[in-house]
Parts: C-alpha cells; structure tokens; sequence
C-alpha cells in the first residue's frame, strides 16, 4: 500500500534527468571538464611519466620543455607528475571527507528531523553553535588536534561539513515527513524506523546530490588551502596545494611551480561549479543559488 | 520589532555559552601537556607540577571552564605561552589589520555585483548577461591563495606597480598603506563578487517575475524607475544575509589571504598559534573570530529587517 503512493514518478523523472542535464551548456562543458579531470585522476593512480617523489638533482628548476612538460621544481622533480600524484591524493581526499560528511550528517539530520522532541532540540542547538565557526576555521581547529596528515586532513573536513549536512537533511525530512506515503507507511504498520530508512530517506536524495557536489568543491579547495598553509598533507606527498605552497620559495624565477597546480585547482572547480549549477537548474529549480552552504 | 530584536539578541547567549565549551573542549583535544611545552626540556617532576598547578591544569575540568569563562568577562584572556604578550590586546590589534582588509574587500565586492547581478538578471540569456555569469563563476573558482600568488608575480615582480609582502597601516603612511592593500583587497574581493553576483542575479530573477512588477511597467513607468524603485530594495536583502555571512568568515578565515601576502592579521595569528602550539593564543582566537561571527550575523539579521520591505515587525 504505501509503496502505491510513493512517489515514482518522481524516480522516473529522474531517470530522463541526465540526457536534460547534459542539453544544458553549463551541464555540458562542466561535465566535460570533470571527466576529463577524472581520466587525469586515474591516469596518475597508475601512470606518471616521471618519478613524483624521488629527487633528480641534475635537472633542478627546469622551465617547460620537451622533456618535462610543465618543468621541474628545486628537487628536480617533474611538475607533471607531481600534478598527477597530487590530483590521486587531492580527489581521493575531497571523496572521503565528503563521504563521511554526507554518511553521518544525512544519518543524524534525518532522526533530528524524523524524531523530532528533545533528540532535535539538542542536536540543533549543538549543530547550531558549531555552524558559529566561519569558514576554514573549525577544520583548522581539527587540523590542530588531529596533526598534519592525509587521514587528518579527511576526518578535519568530515567533521567540519557534518553540521552543515544535518541542517539540509533535517530540512528536508521535516517537508518530506508530512506527506500522505509516509502516513500511509505508519498506517501499515511499518516500524518507525523502517519508515524513515526506506520510505522517508530516499525522497530526500535530491538535495542531497546537489550539496555533495558543492561540498566536493569546497573540500578540494580546502584541501588545497590547509596543504599551502602547512597543515594539510605533508610533503614528500604531493597535493595541489603543497605545491603551491613549495612553490612560493622561488616562484619569481621559476614560475611555472605556481602557475600549474593552481590552474588545475581552477579548473577543476569551474567544472565542479559548471557542473552544480546545471544539477541544481535540472533536479531542483526551487534550490538556485540558496547560498547558505 | 523592538521585541523581535530583543529576541534575537538573547538568542545569541546560548549560541556564545555553547561556543565556549566547544572551543574549551577542542583546545582540551589537542595532545600534548601544554605544562611539558612550556617548560620545554626538563625531566623534573616537580617542576612539571608546579608549572600545571601554576597553569590550573591539577583543577577538575569543569572548574577550569568556569575560572576560564570568569576571565574572559574581565577581558582576561591570559599570555600568550611562546612571547608572553597579553592575548586580548594582541587579538584587538590583529583584528584592526584583518578589518581593513575585509572591509574594504566586502564593500568594494558588494559595490560591484549589486548592479552587476541586477543588470544581468534584467538582460537574462542576453550576452551581456552570460559575459556576466561567465565572469563571476571565473571568480569564484579561482583559489584566493593562487590568484593572490599571481598577482604577486605579475603586476609586483614582473610590473612593480605594488610591493609584493607585507603591510603598512594607513594610519602611519597612507599611500604606502593603501599600494600593500590593492593586492590582498582583490583577492578577498574576487571570490565575494561572484558569490554575490549569482546570489543578486537570481533573486532579482524571481523578483521580476512577480506580478507587480508587471503592473510597475503597465503603469508606465520606465525600466530605470522599476529596477531601481521597485527591484533593488527586494532582490538586495537576502544578499544581506550572505555578505554578513562572509563578512563574518573574512574577518576570521582570511588566513590564506594573510599567508600569501604576509599581513599581521587575525588569521596569520591563528595559523602561528597552530604552529607554535600555543594553546592560550589559539583558543582565544577561535573564541574571538566565533564571537565576531555571531555579532555580525546579529547585525545582519537586525539591519535585514530595516531594508527589506517584506519584513514588517
């Protein structure tokens, strides 16, 4: 019974959403920008030309050539490959802390909302008073506790987008709680939580995906910006931003070490924003541009 | 609407009260005997407890907050443990570099996206209007740190048009002040218009739709009189709530900005703080920048509900 009033047709608008999205321009050049950044990804998990992390002291703070495409930096390693190393840990970074973000923050914003009563109060006046530190600030307080390393840097900017990802998903639950097949749900007897897990969750979903995409983006830029400050990934480690970090030694004379990781950070978020606005036009018009992630 | 405001600000004590123990919680997670790292190498015992009852670290943990937060009522923040420099009056002097900064990047970015985003959402799918979209989502991919790096190379190092790193308060020097601001301003400025950009164009978007703003036009009235009489005032006040929003995040988060262009700021005072593990500084920061965030969300809440017609309370 309650799956006869579930909303279905909603899945199957839905399943005719990509070939809309990919008919918009943004959509389009957004989406061709992350895949390609993404067949760079994988093509640095099993391919770099040169070696990302051993030294080669003849060739030092060479400029783009033939050889190395993108130069060398003061240890003599190739710039390419330490953007393809870096774009490994950078993504693989950005992934897991959204992942872990999306995962508990949707779990306990979905009981605040569902449950509602005191369980609510208390963790949206917890949720509240964290979302009172702007910006990078709570996960540089993490970095401080947890020290710099790759699993810090994840667990930092986890925590730090968990309460963010609760408020979205209280919000939701709370609109989707109302409707007549979760009522119907109850009146077959489901168990409360079996409703909220099947019937509640997945027709909060959309938002969901639009907020993991800014979140991917915020992540990558914020990975970026802990690396460059010194407390993200430690070098030898390549990310985007360490290297721009290295870089800033002797940028005026070999400025290619600046120039290249910060043009694939830009790049990759062009599509990232490319890429969410044309989701956010397609599943959701009503969510445009809300500005509160 | 006094009762509204009233309202409003005794919500901000619970939301303070509750800052407080997150940060006197997370300054607590960091390992490490700050009593150890005061005293640098020693192997005495003796001195290591004189040194944590001296710091009240022997004192059961809620009593430590309690004595804590006494403090801070008296503007007490306590010593920074590496230079032994009061940390109240450091934070207001960090604060006074970061402001200026923040300011003038905020206003500068308000100043452009407001007609910008008005004149693309009224000229919607036209050139002009995806020239303008174009150019805010350059903005807001570009990554402070990187774009500010650029600059430095280009228009410092290769033009010399502006020094590369530092600061000079424009209270000593005015126009060597104002050459070290241009860089770091742009910086901040960029990511701000595009953000702001967007936020405007959509609102005025919706707002055009409305049926009373077809009846503005019925009336006659010229398009300059509609946008500016009848659009502005309507598709402004919710940007409020985000330029408050990262006006509050600036004043606090500019430690990138800060890094790059080597400015004494609250920011760079924060990253130091990390570094140095020097918990007083780097707890009074995190409370300081929080608290800042507050007020000025405070604030916008309470001028929002001056400028939008909408709210009448």
């Amino acid at each position: 019974m309650s799956d006869a009033t579930s909303p279905k047709t909603a899945d199957m608008r839905r399943a005719f959403a990509l070939p809309r999205l990919l008919r918009r321009a943004n959509g389009l050049i957004g989406s061709a920008i992350l895949i390609s950044i993404l067949a760079f990804t994988l093509t640095g998990v099993v391919w770099t030309p040169f070696d990302p992390i051993e030294p080669d002291f003849l060739a030092r703070l060479q400029p783009p050539d033939g050889t190395h495409w993108l130069g060398t930096d003061e240890w003599g390693r190739d710039v390419l490959s330490r953007i393809l190393a870096g774009a490994r840990t950078s993504v693989f970074i950005s992934l897991c802390s959204v992942s872990f973000a999306l995962f508990f923050g949707a779990l306990i914003g979905a009981a605040s909302g569902f449950f509602g009563g005191w369980t609510d109060r208390g963790i949206m006046m917890l949720t509240d008073a964290l979302l009172a530190f702007p910006g990078l600030l709570m996960a540089l307080a993490f970095m401080a506790i947890l020290g710099p390393s790759k699993w810090g840097v994840i667990f930092a900017l986890g925590l730090a987008y968990v309460p963010t990802v609760i408020r979205l998903m209280r919000g939701s639950v709370l609109s989707v709680r109302e409707r007549e097949f979760v009522e119907a749900s109850h009146a077959v007897g489901d168990s409360r939580l079996y409703t909220l897990l099947l019937h509640v969750m997945p027709n909060c979903m959309a938002p969901l995906i639009i907020m993991a995409t800014a979140l991917f983006g915020y992540a990558l830029l914020a990975e970026s910006a802990l690396s460059f400050l010194g407390l993200g990934v430690p070098p030898p480690e390549p990310t985007w931003g360490n290297m721009l970090s290295e870089s800033r030694g002797q940028f005026a004379m070999a400025p290619w070490l600046a120039i290249f990781p910060g043009l694939f950070i830009s790049v990759t978020l062009l599509g990232i924003n490319l890429f969410g606005d044309a989701l956010r036009d397609t599943f959701d018009p009503r969510m445009r541009e809300t500005g509160d992630a | 609407m006094w009762t509204y405001a009233t309202k409003r600000f005794l919500m901000t004590i619970p939301t303070l009260l509750l800052v407080s123990i997150i940060v006197f919680v997370l300054i607590r997670l960091i390992p490490g005997d700050p009593a150890a790292i005061m005293l640098g190498d020693t192997d005495s015992d003796t001195a290591l407890e004189a040194m944590r009852s001296k710091l009240g670290l022997d004192l059961p943990v809620y009593r430590q907050y309690l004595i804590w937060v006494g403090n801070i009522f008296r503007g007490d923040l306590g010593v920074s443990i590496n230079t032994g420099e009061d940390i109240a009056s450091a934070l207001v002097s960090r604060f006074a570099v970061t402001a200026q900064i923040t300011f003038v990047a905020v206003g500068i970015a308000t100043l452009i996206a407001i007609p910008a985003g008005l004149i693309a959402a009224w000229r919607q799918n036209t050139p002009l209007d995806f020239g303008i979209l174009f150019v805010s989502i350059i903005c807001l991919s570009l990554p402070s740190f990187w774009l500010g790096l650029m600059m430095i190379y280009l228009l410092a190092i290769n033009f010399g048009w502006f020094p590369t790193v530092g600061f000079v308060s424009v209270h000593e020097d005015f126009v060597g002040g104002v050459m070290y601001l241009v860089m770091p301003v742009i910086t901040l400025a960029a990511v701000e218009t595009g953000v702001l950009i967007r936020m405007i164009r959509v609102q005025t978007l919706e707002i055009l739709r409305l049926d009373y703003i077809t009846h503005a036009r019925a009336k006659g009235l010229s398009e300059a009189t509609v946008l500016m009489r009848h659009v502005f005032r309507n598709s402004v006040a919710p940007a409020l709530t985000v330029i408050g929003l990262t006006l509050g995040a600036l004043l606090g988060g500019a430690s990138v900005t800060e890094t790059v262009f080597s400015i004494p700021g609250l920011g760079r005072l924060l990253v130091d703080a990390i570094f140095a593990r020097d918990y007083p500084v780097l707890q009074g920061c995190l409370l300081f920048v929080s608290f800042v965030f507050v007020m000025v969300n405070l604030v916008v809440d309470l001028l929002y509900m001056l400028v939008d017609p909408k709210v009448k309370l």
